[in-house]
């Protein structure tokens, strides 16, 4: 596993892209009024929160034993089930049943999981073409980029920067406007839909019980992959199941208002195997571990995998906003990508994310399934000091100011020493305080410290 | 009422005046304020960077201190949060039960100014007088981690002679975060720069909040940009009497 | 990829599972946080919701009596100008709509359902809160193909069918779920936010959703 670039470095880039702020400021506020008001209309939000948060955690406690159910019951309907420990094992599988099917051109839904494993790439080394079929994925594809949001993976682009390229690469004579570009994307795409032999998809949910997957979209891309071609494989990670079929009257109240900030979303699909005369004739189920047995095993980390990919925390997060996803340097950005990459990856490898953030606590008051990102966070931050990851002169400087406040006769000469250090050295170019000082004044010095004052009157 | 002082490390290091107000409310109140002087710090630089048996240790030191006192109160939303939350999680995440149930039992005793005014110390008018016009910024443990709700608002509301008006964008982060401000100096810094414009825009005299570390990044930012905007400690404002 | 693999991929990964949660048993699901279950609404209310809030989402809502159905579809169509409507059987739409020709889908290809036409189906269930429909393959509503690929999607719902909330809607299409029904959720016309989060209608499902909606008390 490669290392990730450091946040601080990366967040840099967006940081001085006035363009991209822009962009992002715009997107993320009309998104945080349409949640804000689709939240506050529900009068049982936070009793549907805490029962997504409940089925969530009682799913992981026992997930051999739901996920064992799940695969009976798809079997059962006529699905195939593939497990698949890593990556490489999950892009094998698809590209084994696309061959198997002479399938050269696959359609795929907006699927998290599969731009995780890298499946695009993996199957273009293998003379298959999977087509995106998701406009903000299509956008991305056509230009080389790479998702920077969860929800609208091309959010940093404006309606220009999309016609522009659209003119480069579909239609010459498309304007900047949105409609007109769904337009051309919807004839663009059709012919693919209908001549498709395969399609992939992820998954929002895999209910055990009734061995249905479900499909949570706006555009009817999502409809098309998984109605159309012959052949269906979906790809979901182990932790997308849920136990019983009416846990989604939870999940499909929580995930539009949350994500999209409708009260539905116009289009949710769900299916269980296959069935004669309608859709697919054959199904496939990939279950993705890489690396999320390891989540599970950190009895504080695995909260993060209850995440229903909603990007709620990255819609109300200070630092997205300033950021953009890039920054994040993973497939997940935003705070759910700070707790999720880590652990996926190894701390060692992004030792940075879990400093991502001013723990500002926006993030967890707007998860649906109420996930403690905050505190996942800092108790990551202990990892990475476990693990030895950051740099050793903060470790000394920790130690010591926590030797200093374990006597209150080293605090008070501290006290002395400090404020006269203040009035001496020039702080502000040298040492901690330069980075403080570029952006902000020093505190003007006060006569004397309270308790100088308290013994004092 | 006898009430206990905390004063958080850096307060009393280098902005006692939050403190000083503090002092100076609740003795007009009619209380006794007693300030334990082996205080020092409640570990919330070591237990939000990572560095939890530091923090621990720390927060040992504070339960012995603070242990026997019936109210403690701080000019501080963070410190409280800490006091009220991370220590307990600390003693659990380490296997210790029985510390951890002694730390929420003092938990419940420690109060952030504007919680202990407006809660157990029944002091909604604190008998204030501050004719100016101030915005306030509701720090996000004050809001998100304490839940105060708009405690500091009424309070404010009740000063005589003082103007509050709306701030934009109000319950968004300044940009502390104690070390993000220092690991990710230069996104702390826009969004510092996005509060300070926010601020300058409400034409207020000053911009007031419950922590004094937000005070610092957002007084840093003012006095940066010039504008002449004081940051105040909500005790600073309330500290002014009536009829003096 | 050998099978063996395969399953030694899933007995590591359900053993890797068993690791990192110490091997406890699951827990009986604990009472559920009150959320609603059910509406509370009449029955002329719960109506009146489901056409608002579908109206809402762009779909075109209109109203009337059993006995003016195969009227009113006449009407739409003529509105729009079409002449053939999809169905999944001429059986279910009796009596026939005047001035329009009712097409059956005996194993249409995919580009004849993309031949221009629009296409009409009943639906499952209703839900009034979210302004949505769905259909579960049941009687009038064919295959879900038939209702994907065509540009008009003319969806009959009888006022009986509205339910007021997302609980009662999964409850009422668990036994369709158990018998392994594909069940589509269908709120608006195809959208996007994609572009700067401002909602366009129209990528690659029908552009235009027509709900009419069938109620005795409507007289």
């Amino acid at each position: 596993m490669t290392a990730i670039r450091p946040f601080p470095e990366a967040a840099r880039e967006g940081l001085a892209n006035p363009q991209l702020r822009a962009n992002l400021a715009r997107a993320t506020g009309t998104i945080r009024g349409k949640r804000r008001a689709v939240v506050e209309e529900t009068p049982d939000w936070e009793e549907l929160r805490e029962a997504g948060r409940a089925i969530k955690a009682r799913t992981l406690a026992a997930l051999d034993e739901h996920l064992v159910v799940l695969e009976r019951a798809v079997e059962s309907a006529g699905g195939k089930v593939w497990w698949a420990r890593d990556a490489a094992e999950a892009n094998e599988a698809v590209s084994q049943i696309a061959r198997e099917h002479g399938a050269t051109e696959i359609v795929k839904v907006k699927s998290l999981t599969t731009d995780e494993l890298g499946l695009n790439e993996y199957l273009a080394g293998h003379g298959i073409e999977a087509v995106e079929t998701d406009l903000a994925e299509l956008i991305l594809q056509l230009d080389g980029d790479w998702s920077s949001h969860i929800l609208v993976p091309a959010l940093h682009r404006n309606r220009h920067e999309i016609g522009e390229l659209f003119r480069r690469t579909i239609d010459r004579e498309v304007g900047d406007e949105p409609a007109a570009l769904a337009e051309v994307a919807r004839t663009y795409l059709r012919k693919k839909f209908l001549a498709a032999r395969m399609g992939v998809s992820g998954a929002n949910f895999l209910v055990a019980e009734t061995g249905t997957a479900v499909v949570v979209e706006s555009e009817g891309n999502g409809r098309m992959c998984t109605t159309l071609p012959p052949v269906l494989v979906t790809v979901a990670g182990i932790e997308k199941v849920i136990p019983r079929w009416n846990d989604l009257e939870v999940f499909l109240q929580l995930l539009p208002r949350s994500s999209t900030g409708e009260r539905m979303n116009p289009y949710t699909s769900l299916w269980s195997g296959t069935r004669a005369g309608e859709g697919p004739r054959e199904f496939h189920l990939v279950l993705v571990d890489n690396g999320r047995t390891r989540v599970l095993a950190d009895e504080v980390g695995r909260g993060a995998l209850a995440c229903i990919r909603c990007s709620a925390c990255l819609n109300v997060c200070p630092v997205y906003e300033r950021t953009g996803g890039h920054a994040y340097g993973s497939i997940y950005p935003g705070p759910i990508g700070a707790i999720l990459t880590p652990q996926l990856v190894g701390i060692e490898n992004a030792p940075t994310l879990p400093y991502a953030s001013s723990l500002c606590g926006a993030c967890y008051e707007a998860c649906p399934v109420k996930i403690d990102i905050p505190d996942i966070l800092v108790h990551l931050r202990g990892r990475a000091v476990e693990a030895g990851v950051e740099p050793a002169s903060e470790r000394l400087a920790m130690r010591g100011l926590a030797r200093t406040f374990a006597s209150r006769r080293a605090y008070e000469s501290a006290q002395r020493l400090g404020r006269g250090a203040l009035r001496l050295v020039p702080w502000a170019r040298v040492g901690p305080l330069r980075a403080w000082a570029r952006a902000r004044d020093l505190p003007s010095q006060q006569p004397r410290t309270f308790r100088g004052w308290w013994r004092a009157r | 009422m006898r009430v206990t002082l905390f004063v958080p490390c850096y307060a009393d290091t280098l902005a006692p005046s939050a403190a000083i107000a503090t002092v100076t409310i609740l003795e007009r109140l009619g209380h006794e304020v007693v300030y334990p002087g082996e205080q020092t710090c409640c570990g919330q630089v070591h237990g939000n960077s990572g560095y939890f048996r530091e923090a621990l240790r720390l927060a040992e030191r504070f339960v012995d201190v603070f242990g026997d006192a019936d109210l403690v109160v701080a000019p501080s939303a963070s410190c409280v949060g800490t006091v009220r939350h991370l220590y307990a999680r600390l003693a659990r995440r380490a296997g210790k039960v029985e510390l951890a149930e002694r730390f929420e039992a003092l938990g419940a005793r420690v109060f952030e100014l504007s919680e202990a005014l407006t809660g157990p110390l029944e002091a909604g008018d604190a008998g204030s007088f501050f004719p100016h016009r101030v915005t306030y910024h509701p720090t996000c443990h004050s809001l998100r981690a304490l839940r105060v709700g708009g405690a500091p608002q009424r309070l404010l509301e009740a000063v005589e002679g003082l103007e509050l008006v709306p701030l934009r964008r109000a319950e968004e982060c300044c940009g502390f975060g104690g070390t993000f401000a220092v690991k990710n100096a230069d996104t702390s810094a826009a969004m510092l720069a996005d509060k300070v414009a926010a601020i300058e825009e409400t034409g207020a005299e000053a911009c007031v909040a419950v922590d004094g570390s937000c005070l610092l990044q957002i007084g840093g930012g003012l006095a940066r940009s010039g504008s002449g905007v004081q940051a105040l400690h909500l005790a600073e404002v309330l500290a002014g009497a009536r009829g003096e | 990829m050998v099978a063996g693999t395969v399953s030694s991929a899933r007995e590591d990964i359900l053993g890797r599972i068993r690791a990192a949660i110490d091997g406890a048993p699951s827990q009986p699901e604990a009472e559920r946080p009150p959320y609603r279950r059910f509406g509370a609404l009449d029955p002329e209310a719960r109506v009146a919701l489901f056409c608002e809030r579908a109206s809402e989402y762009s779909a075109t809502v209109t109203r009337c009596v059993p006995a003016e159905v195969a009227v009113r579809i006449g009407e739409i169509c003529a509105e729009r100008g079409m002449t053939h409507l999809l169905v999944s059987a001429l059986e279910d739409w009796d009596p026939h709509p005047p001035g329009v020709e009712l097409l059956p889908d005996a194993d249409l290809s995919v580009s004849e359902l993309d031949s221009g036409a629009g296409v009409m189906t009943a639906c499952a269930v209703a839900i009034a809160e979210t302004g949505t429909v769905v259909l579960d393959g049941g009687p009038g509503q064919g295959r879900r193909a038939l209702t994907l690929v065509p540009d008009v999607h003319l969806c009959v719902v009888p006022a009986e069918r509205i339910v007021e909330l997302v609980p009662e809607a999964v409850a009422r299409l668990a036994p369709s779920a158990r018998e392994g029904r594909a069940l589509t959720f269908i709120s608006g016309p195809s959208a996007t936010a994609d572009i700067e989060f401002d909602r366009v209608e129209g990528v690659h499902g029908p552009r235009d959703l027509v709900l009419l909606v069938v109620d005795e008390a409507q007289a």
